[in-house]
């Protein structure tokens, strides 16, 4: 640290040094209360709970910096950046305390052998790692990046800082060499350099104390200036970090009991936590980079979303205080229809990876959601959408084809499946509506019933009683349904007797396991097939008589990687199955979403997408040399890209094949053949 | 009982509306069978030039200012006055937007019985049976029409349409009209036109037809290049209308246009039968849909259960090959 | 103004519809009812009005089928009261025999619209709408896709389909019937929370009234058109049904 305050007791200098101090420290306790009493407008959240958890977060991605280095370009100059930020903090406060109060003992971190080369190397690799974000920031101009003059000046100010630092420790050396013993070797260079000149020597002391006064404003200026800018995020992500969600992503929050309209769109009915999300967002844009409906030229932007939260804030915050006062109106319009266009939220496929690239861990999705419960509750949805949720209520599916129709896949099949509502068995297998009624799946289906039975899986379905479980109309607004969906699903499953619960449908998968309380807490525990197809493989319950020798590429479903962590037992499959798996660029929690989730698949096409997400997705996996065949785990993934193949008209380049279909050539076909093929 | 048989005339600018001469037809044949006198029943304003093409017996004419143009109202109270003395056996007209109101205005007026969506009417052993269709095709009803007069609304296209009338010179009677008519509250202001469209459908020898099987207006484009390689139109049924892809010009079907094509390729179209009274007459039909049990396979000529969307790219590309075979 | 809605419930075809053992009806064992669509139709007519000319809307039902259900839709969707005119039938009536009953209950109320959808599936002898204004002497207009009334006069102005696009504008005098073929906009949504809220808090009226007689035909059978007859099918991948249909259209000499 720079050593030594010039001697300033009682002088005028050290009076102005007071006033800055007071200013800069009035300004920024001022502004910083602001800010809490805007959040508090939010509506109460419990976030106070599991303390431990939530401090080993704070270790792990505040400290730990751990989503930053995602990008390792900016990650790793970022993480010195911090790192050098701490370090700073500790010795500044120690020189401006020095400097208010000086006589007192106050340890001279500047002094200390250790510390001293510590702040002093920081501070050139601090300038280094500036160096390369700004390379980044104005050079190769990553997308979502918000190029403002606050982000410039803040750039700017942590570099005069730096340089301000060395200015003044290096002619510290020259002015007083005597003083210097400790290793502080870019001062030490600097000094050497500056010390050749005749006249920089004569006025060394001088420059000190002008290097001096210049950190120490800089430093009170940007004090000051934080609660202002973006830089507002050093304050307020540790605590965003800290106060995240720790329940599975999977698990929506059901909305208030006391709520008078469900939804959000003005500020007093988000939570406080959705508003903290606008204070710690650092405009960083990776949302942005990694929303697949962005990325097609769709509406929808996670940071813009977010932004758009702060604006109102900042802006209509504060007649909403005055009220709290006065009791007078806010006058506050909504932000639907707003600032946000509807369009922006209908955009959406909930796929998670804007809050799963988040280095501040934001929660977009719950925004969102809040933001289209409204919708739902004004009636203004697309006719599509309209109509699938009518079909989900009076139906229980989306296709709007009679319940009684569910198990109709089971014909042609050989054997009748054990009825779980009747028979007790080991697993329930949960279908999902896209399994039993959309006709490109049907045979799919069919397939991994016989594997199933080969591999003498214990396993009943719920034929005609089953219904969608929600997952979709949740996500889609429509919270009462999903709820209605729940009743009547959960009156089914507590009459039936199973142990274990497994699908094939990862959005089933994720409610079934986070969002239905009864079959929580591990009391029934959910599986998705490839977990139990994993299982059975390993046991040798089910033996591998052709191993396949193609080349594969494999997406991880939304719902079952991001959301959920289920990455490695479909690979294991893959494994077993013999085939060579080739891995897309963006796999396992970058895996890009085929655009399909959200209720997307009900909805008109958005805006003017430049190429759907999954035409996006395809074109990737054609991209790979050699790879024959994208595998996909999602009855959903399995139309969309079914579908992109024919409009991007790469049919000839690529087949999409379930995982199952694998399985089943794998295995010793006589067992699976359907029976009017079997061998007489 | 009566054996006349009545037919409740529709004309618009000027000529008559093709149900009238398909009624008119059928209602000679029935009432040759009865035994009785075919009459027409004409309300309008200066249509008396209309009576040259009514090959019937008897006109029943009320030619006044204020029948000029249809009101409900002012129509039944005409339409009771006619048949306050008289006892037709049959009362005939359109199950369309004039024939509709009427046929259930007039029955609980005159209290005689009514049936509508006939597509049927036969008489055997001195008995009439009617056929209707409800439940949008999926069923139909045989009714026997009981001696009196009663009110039958026939849905367009079911009976033939003559090729040639030959003139006839009917006896011309005037409805005797109460000398106090009653204060009509329906009051016509003013005639509303398509927005002028680009393609008149109805003269297209070709027509590539999209219903709900198209699924979005993006897919549109896919059969609009399919009509072109075949010299024909695009036009959609009302579920397609509805959603605004294509305006009301190209609707096909009982709210839009009828259409008598050489081809008429229906892809994605369930074939309900407001669709088909619009397109039952061409000369080919061909129907492509997912569902194997679609009532359009019940009457087209030729059909495939696969998905319009894959098969729309594949046909374009066989006709543009078939084209340029033709030509080189 | 006080606006009536006339809903009825018709069979759900997505089950498809079977004829019972009489030959003469529909089996009513293996039916679930829907609310008509153009009824939806009629009730969204109601409601625009009442947005924009403070209307009052009370929509009126007879008891067969999944009424109560269609009725708290009503209800939520922002209908003032909702009546069940219960008169002990336990299947769906004609509707000369509904027109009757509700011409009953209707007349000593003080409606100025009476709307209701023009056509129901299972319509068989006439409009609902058409016949009801004919027992209660008042002007009728089908085939309706809008309605608009003029604040302070007793007249609406209405717009009636005809065929090819065509619509006619019609003045009418108030009390009237009108036969609803389709809103402005399609029926609202109403979302489930705000159904069930209102099927926790709001009254479904029921009005008992007499059962009436009208001059119905009877049906002599009922029966399903023949399968199979019809198209001769082309079968086989969509890229030897596309080479069998250009085959076709040159045989035939379609192609130009």
């Amino acid at each position: 640290m720079i050593p030594g305050p010039p001697k300033m007791a009682m002088t005028a200098e050290w009076a102005i040094l007071w006033a800055l101090f007071l200013a800069a420290s009035g300004l920024f306790a001022w502004r910083v209360t602001y800010l809490i009493r805007l959040l508090r407008l939010g509506r109460p959240e419990m976030r106070w709970d599991r303390i431990p958890e939530r401090i080993q977060k704070v270790l792990v991605y505040v400290f730990g910096q751990r989503r930053m280095l995602d990008e390792p370009l900016v990650g790793i100059p970022h993480l010195f950046i911090f790192y050098g930020f701490i370090v700073f903090v500790m010795a500044t406060s120690g020189m401006l305390l020095q400097g208010l109060l000086p006589g007192l003992p106050i340890p001279k971190l500047e002094e200390n052998r250790f510390f001293a080369p510590i702040i002093d190397i920081f501070a050139a690799v601090v300038l280094m790692a500036l160096a390369v974000t700004s390379f980044r920031r104005f050079i190769l101009r990553p997308e979502g990046l918000q190029q403002t003059w606050d982000a410039m000046l803040v750039n700017a100010l942590i570099a005069a800082l730096m340089v301000t630092y060395l200015g003044a420790s290096s002619f510290h050396i020259v002015a007083s060499p005597a003083e210097s013993k400790i290793w502080t070797p870019f001062a030490w260079g600097l000094a050497d350099w500056f010390g050749r000149s005749e006249t920089l020597r004569a006025h060394a002391a001088a420059t000190h104390h002008a290097f001096w006064w210049a950190h120490i404003s800089i430093v009170l200026f940007f004090l000051a200036y934080l609660p202002y800018s973006k830089h507002l995020h050093l304050l307020a992500s540790p605590f965003s970090v800290f106060f995240s969600q720790l329940d599975p992503p999977g698990r929506l929050a059901a909305p208030p009991a006391e709520s008078a309209r469900l939804g959000a769109e003005r500020l007093e009915e988000f939570t406080w936590r959705q508003l903290l999300s606008a204070f710690a967002c650092a405009e960083c844009g990776r949302c942005e980079r990694a929303c697949p409906s962005h990325t097609s030229g769709e509406p929808c932007s996670p940071r813009q979303l977010v932004h758009n939260l702060k604006v109102q804030l900042l802006q209509y915050g504060p007649a909403l205080l005055e009220k709290a006062r006065a009791t007078a109106d806010g006058g506050e319009p909504a932000l639907i229809g707003g600032l946000i266009a509807p369009n922006e939220l209908w955009a959406c496929t909930t796929c998670l990876s804007c809050a799963e690239h988040c280095p501040v861990l934001n929660e977009h999705m719950s925004i969102m959601v809040d933001l289209r419960r409204r919708l739902v509750e004004r009636g203004e949805l697309d006719e599509r959408l309209q109509e699938a949720f009518t079909n989900l209520q009076r139906y229980g599916n989306s296709f709007g084809q009679s319940e009684r129709k569910r198990a109709v896949w089971t014909q042609g099949l050989g054997f009748k499946p054990k009825d779980a509502r009747k028979d007790s068995v080991e697993w329930l297998w949960f279908m999902g509506e896209y399994a039993c009624y959309h006709p490109a799946l049907q045979e799919t289906t069919r397939t991994l019933a016989r594997i199933l039975q080969a591999a003498e899986v214990d396993y009943g379905i719920l034929y005609e009683s089953e219904r969608n479980t929600g997952n979709d109309a949740r996500r889609a607004g429509e919270e009462g349904l999903f709820e209605l969906l729940r009743e009547k699903n959960t009156a089914t499953l507590q009459k039936a007797k199973f142990n274990n619960i497994f699908t094939t449908d990862p959005h089933v998968y994720n409610t079934l396991k986070n969002e239905y309380p009864e079959l929580n807490h591990g009391r029934h525990p959910v599986h998705h097939y490839t977990e139990l197809l994993a299982d059975l493989l390993e046991r040798g319950r089910l033996k591998i008589a052709n191993p396949l020798h193609s080349r594969v590429t494999y997406h991880d479903p939304c719902y079952l990687g991001r959301y959920n962590g289920v990455y490695d037992a479909p690979r294991k499959v893959l494994k077993a199955v013999g085939v060579e798996l080739i891995e897309m660029p963006r796999s396992r929690r970058d895996s890009f979403c085929c655009g399909g989730g959200g209720g997307r698949v009900w909805m008109e096409e958005i805006g003017e997408a430049k190429s759907r997400p999954s035409e996006n997705r395809v074109r990737e996996a054609a991209a790979l040399a050699g790879v024959e065949m994208l595998v996909v785990a999602c009855p959903k993934d399995y139309v969309m890209f079914t579908d992109a193949l024919k409009t991007t008209g790469l049919e000839g380049r690529l087949v999409v094949r379930d995982l199952t279909d694998l399985v089943a050539e794998a295995v010793a076909a006589e067992e699976i053949a359907a029976p009017e093929t079997r061998a007489a | 009982m009566g054996k006349d048989v009545w037919v409740v005339a529709e004309h618009f600018q000027g000529k008559l509306n093709d149900i009238t001469l398909e009624l008119a037809a059928k209602g000679r044949e029935l009432a040759q069978t009865l035994g009785g006198q075919l009459a027409v029943i004409l309300l309008g304003s200066e249509v008396k030039g209309l009576l040259g093409e009514l090959a019937c017996d008897v006109v029943y004419l009320a030619d006044r200012a204020e029948f000029r143009e249809f009101t409900p109202e002012a129509y039944s109270v005409a339409l009771q006055a006619a048949l306050k003395d008289a006892e037709p056996r049959l009362v005939l007209m359109g199950s369309t937007s004039v024939g509709l109101d009427l046929l259930s205005l007039l029955s609980a007026r005159t209290g005689k019985p009514c049936l509508d969506n006939c597509i049927k009417l036969e008489a055997s052993d001195g008995r009439l049976f009617a056929t209707s269709q409800i439940y949008g095709g999926k069923l139909f009803a045989e009714v026997a029409v009981p001696d009196a007069t009663t009110l039958i609304a026939v849905v367009p296209g079911s009976f033939p349409k003559p090729e040639n009338v030959a003139a006839g010179r009917p006896e011309v009677r005037d409805i005797p009209l109460p000398a106090a008519m009653p204060e009509i509250r329906t009051r016509f202001r003013k005639l509303i036109e398509p927005p002028p469209g680009d393609v008149d459908i109805t003269q297209a020898s070709v027509l590539v037809a999209v219903g709900r099987g198209i699924q979005n207006a993006d897919n549109l484009a896919m059969a609009e290049e399919l009509a072109e390689a075949m010299g024909g139109a695009v036009c959609a049924s009302r579920p397609v209308i509805d959603q605004g892809w294509l305006p009301l010009t190209r609707q096909v079907g009982k709210s839009g246009m009828t259409v008598k094509p050489k081809l008429y390729l229906a892809l994605g179209i369930s074939g309900a039968p407001e669709h088909w009274e619009g397109m039952k007459n061409s000369e080919l039909i061909v129907a492509v849909n997912t569902d194997p049990r679609a009532p359009i396979f019940a009457g087209a000529h030729y059909g495939a259960v696969v998905d319009a969307l894959d098969l729309i790219p594949l046909l374009t590309e066989e006709v543009r090959r078939a084209n340029m075979k033709k030509a080189g | 103004m006080n606006i009536a809605v006339l809903t009825k419930q018709v069979p759900d075809l997505v089950e498809g519809v079977e004829i019972d053992a009489s030959g003469k009806a529909v089996d009513s064992d293996s039916i679930r009812y829907i609310l008509s669509e153009s009824d939806d139709h009629a009730l969204e007519v109601a409601l625009l009005l009442k947005e924009r000319a403070q209307a009052r809307v009370e929509v009126f039902s007879l008891e067969t089928g999944e009424v109560r259900d269609s009725l708290y839709a009503a209800l939520a969707k922002g209908a003032d009261r909702v009546v069940i005119v219960a008169t002990g039938a336990k299947t769906p009536p004609s509707n000369h025999t509904a027109a009757k009953i509700f011409a009953a209950v209707l007349r000593d109320l003080s409606f100025d619209l009476i709307l209701t959808g023009v056509r129901a599936i299972d319509d068989l002898d006439g409009s609902l709408g058409g016949l009801l204004a004919g027992y209660l002497n008042l002007p009728y207009v089908g085939l309706v896709r809008k309605v608009e009334t003029a604040d302070g006069t007793s007249m609406a102005v209405v717009q009636k389909e005809y065929p090819g696009g065509y619509a006619a504008e019609l003045e009418v005098k108030l009390p009237a019937v009108l036969g609803i073929q389709a809103a402005e906009q399609p029926p609202r949504y109403v979302p489930v929370s705000r159904l069930r809220q209102v099927m926790k808090t709001a009254k479904v009226e029921e009005k008992e009234a007499a059962p009436a007689e009208a001059e119905t035909m009877e049906v002599a059978r009922m029966f399903k058109p023949e399968e199979g007859a019809g198209a001769a099918m082309l079968s086989g991948t969509p890229e030897e049904v596309a080479r069998k249909m250009a085959d076709l259209f040159a045989e035939r000499r379609l192609v130009r």
